[in-house]
Formats: C-alpha cells, sequence, structure tokens
C-alpha cells in the first residue's frame, strides 16, 4: 500500500506540474481534469472514498466544464 | 516606502510566516494516519446510535447537520449570485445556438462519441441515483450522487446539441430542484423542533441497520442535498451555455456581420 501511495504521489506531482506548465487555457482545463482524477486515487488508497467520490465528480468534471464554458464564453466576446 | 526598507519587511514577515508553518506542521498528526479521538468515537457508537453504516454521511446530515445547512445555502447562494450576474443584458442578442470553435471552425459531432454518450447516459442517470439513495449504506452521498446526476445532463449536451440539454433538463426544472432540495433541508430540520427536540436532531424512526429505510433523518438529507446540489450544477451550465452559445454582445455582432 506504501509503494502504491508513493507512487501515486510522484504522479501527483508529475500531473501538477503539468498543469502549471500547460500555457494554453483549453488544453490546461483537461489537465487539470487529469489532476482531480489522481487526487481522487490517492484519496481511494488512503481509504476515504467518500472524499473520493466528491473530488473526482468536483476536480475531474464540474471545475473544468465552468473553466472550459468561461474561456469560450471570454474568447467568444473579443 | 524606500525599496530597500519594504524588502527588509518583507524577509522579516516572510521569515515569521515560515517559522510559524513550520511549527504547525511539526505538530500534524503523521500522514495518512486517521485515528483521531472524535473519528474512533463516531466509527465505535454511529452503528449502534443512528442504525447507518456510513459513518461520514452520518457525521455530515446528523452529528454535524447544522454545518451541512450552512454550506447547503452557500450553494444557493453561489448558485443566485451567477444566476444574476449572468442574466441578460439589455444590449444583448440573441442567436440559434451553435457551437463555437476557439479560434477554428467548429468540429462537428463524432459517431463514436454519440454512441458512447447515449450508451452511458442511462447507466450513469441510474447510478447517480443509487449513489444519492445508499449514501447511509455505503460511501457516497446527496453531494457526490448530485454531481454525477448533473454531469448526466451534460453527457445529454455533448450527444445531442443544446436544444437537448434544454429539453431533458430545462433550466426551470433545476431551480426549482434546487429551491426544493434547500427548502426541504430546512423542513427536515424543523422536524426535530416537531418533535419536540433540537432543530435538525434525528427523531424519525432509525430502522433496522443495512437496510434503505434506516437512519431516520439521514436518508432525507441525502435526497434534499441530491436535489439541490443537481439542480444547482444543471442551473450553473445553463447559464454558462447559454452565455456561450446563445447571447451575443450587439457590438461584437454587428462587427462580425
Amino acid at each position: 500500500m506504501n509503494v502504491l501511495i508513493a507512487i501515486v504521489l510522484v504522479v501527483l506531482a508529475a500531473a501538477g506540474t503539468a498543469v502549471v506548465f500547460t500555457r494554453e487555457q483549453p488544453s490546461q482545463a483537461i489537465v487539470l481534469s487529469f489532476y482531480g482524477l489522481v487526487v481522487g486515487l490517492l484519496l481511494v488508497l488512503l481509504q476515504a472514498p467518500a472524499v473520493a467520490l466528491s473530488e473526482i465528480v468536483v476536480g475531474s468534471v464540474a471545475i473544468p466544464m465552468i473553466v472550459l464554458l468561461v474561456l469560450a464564453r471570454a474568447h467568444g466576446a473579443r | 516606502m524606500s525599496e530597500r526598507t519594504r524588502r527588509i519587511v518583507f524577509v522579516v514577515a516572510a521569515l515569521g510566516v515560515a517559522a510559524i508553518l513550520l511549527w504547525a506542521l511539526a505538530g500534524l498528526p503523521s500522514f495518512g494516519s486517521h485515528e483521531s479521538a472524535y473519528a474512533r468515537l463516531l466509527n465505535s457508537t454511529t452503528a449502534k446510535r443512528r442504525h447507518v453504516t456510513d459513518v461520514v454521511t452520518a457525521t455530515v446530515f446528523d452529528y454535524r447537520g447544522v454545518d451541512t445547512f450552512g454550506e447547503e445555502l452557500l450553494l444557493f447562494a453561489a448558485v443566485v449570485g451567477a444566476t444574476l450576474l449572468l442574466r441578460e443584458q439589455r444590449e444583448e442578442l440573441h442567436e440559434p445556438p451553435s457551437d463555437q470553435g476557439l479560434g477554428r471552425v467548429a468540429v462537428s459531432m463524432s459517431s463514436a462519441v454519440r454512441l458512447v454518450g447515449v450508451a452511458i447516459i442511462g447507466p450513469a442517470f441510474v447510478f447517480g441515483l443509487s449513489i444519492v439513495a445508499h449514501g447511509h449504506l455505503s460511501p457516497g452521498g446527496g453531494f457526490q450522487g448530485g454531481v454525477v446526476l448533473a454531469s448526466v445532463a451534460l453527457i445529454a449536451y455533448l450527444v445531442g446539441e443544446y436544444r437537448t440539454l434544454e429539453r431533458s433538463a430545462p433550466f426551470a426544472v433545476a431551480e426549482l430542484s434546487e429551491g426544493t432540495g434547500a427548502a426541504g433541508y430546512a423542513v427536515m430540520g424543523t422536524l426535530g423542533l416537531i418533535g419536540g427536540a433540537a432543530f435538525l436532531q434525528n427523531v424519525l424512526p432509525l430502522g433496522q441497520l443495512g437496510t434503505l429505510a434506516s437512519g431516520g433523518t439521514i436518508l432525507f438529507g441525502d435526497v434534499t442535498v441530491g436535489l439541490a446540489v443537481t439542480g444547482a450544477l444543471v442551473a450553473l451550465f445553463h447559464e454558462f451555455l447559454h452565455q456561450t452559445l446563445v447571447v451575443r454582445r450587439a457590438r461584437a455582432k454587428r462587427g462580425s456581420r
């Protein structure tokens, strides 16, 4: 279990770095969605399934969706 | 303040924050440990005292029900605020809804996406309902199930058009669901007062441990929060999609035509 947590923590760090270094905003929303999924995975491994479920639905569906829609709106208004 | 003084003030403040932060971090429980005294108490008594098997849901809707009521009203206020900000302005024009590519031609829907979307739309809906209804038995509950249900409306938009979303999950129904959920939670709270106990106290019969009809008001909390969260998110998606696809600023339109 500890090995799994270590692996997920490394992937999490990589995913977080990837979010920061993705400069194109629509792509960033998609990478952010992947980051939310990895956070959810970590919470599953830490035996917090209820929080994991919340994190996956909010972090990898709701937030990227709102970000994408706002971006589309902001670009469309230009 | 000169730049030199400013830098000195910053270094002193940063060192102070770093010291306090390190002190706080040193006192944290070790990584992954989850056995606080409160957690131990709830884990050992919840099944007996509330007849539910998911301690998290019992904490959220019963022991800490007032906090959840606050969060519920917070979500309600946030969505009302967003709806107010995104209301239609007088100078805005309407266009028939169409997909807008960001600086490129919008790609049409591939049949693979449509097929997968149509295939998962039913199971996802049932899955969301199941997570809401079994919140007191297994991980999940009103909030998580509510977001899953709201994302079903998004799949409906993805496989169809904006009109599909308008028809399958109308804005008015989303608003109604959100309001009913928030009000329902308050009504659940007054059940305690009617029963001669405190606000939000669990006064309904607790039922048999492990069955669907158990836990008293906890299932009621799951259902009302599920309604509120589904309605709130669908209403938000509606507002943003409407702004993105339908509403155009008058000046922008005149410029482009």
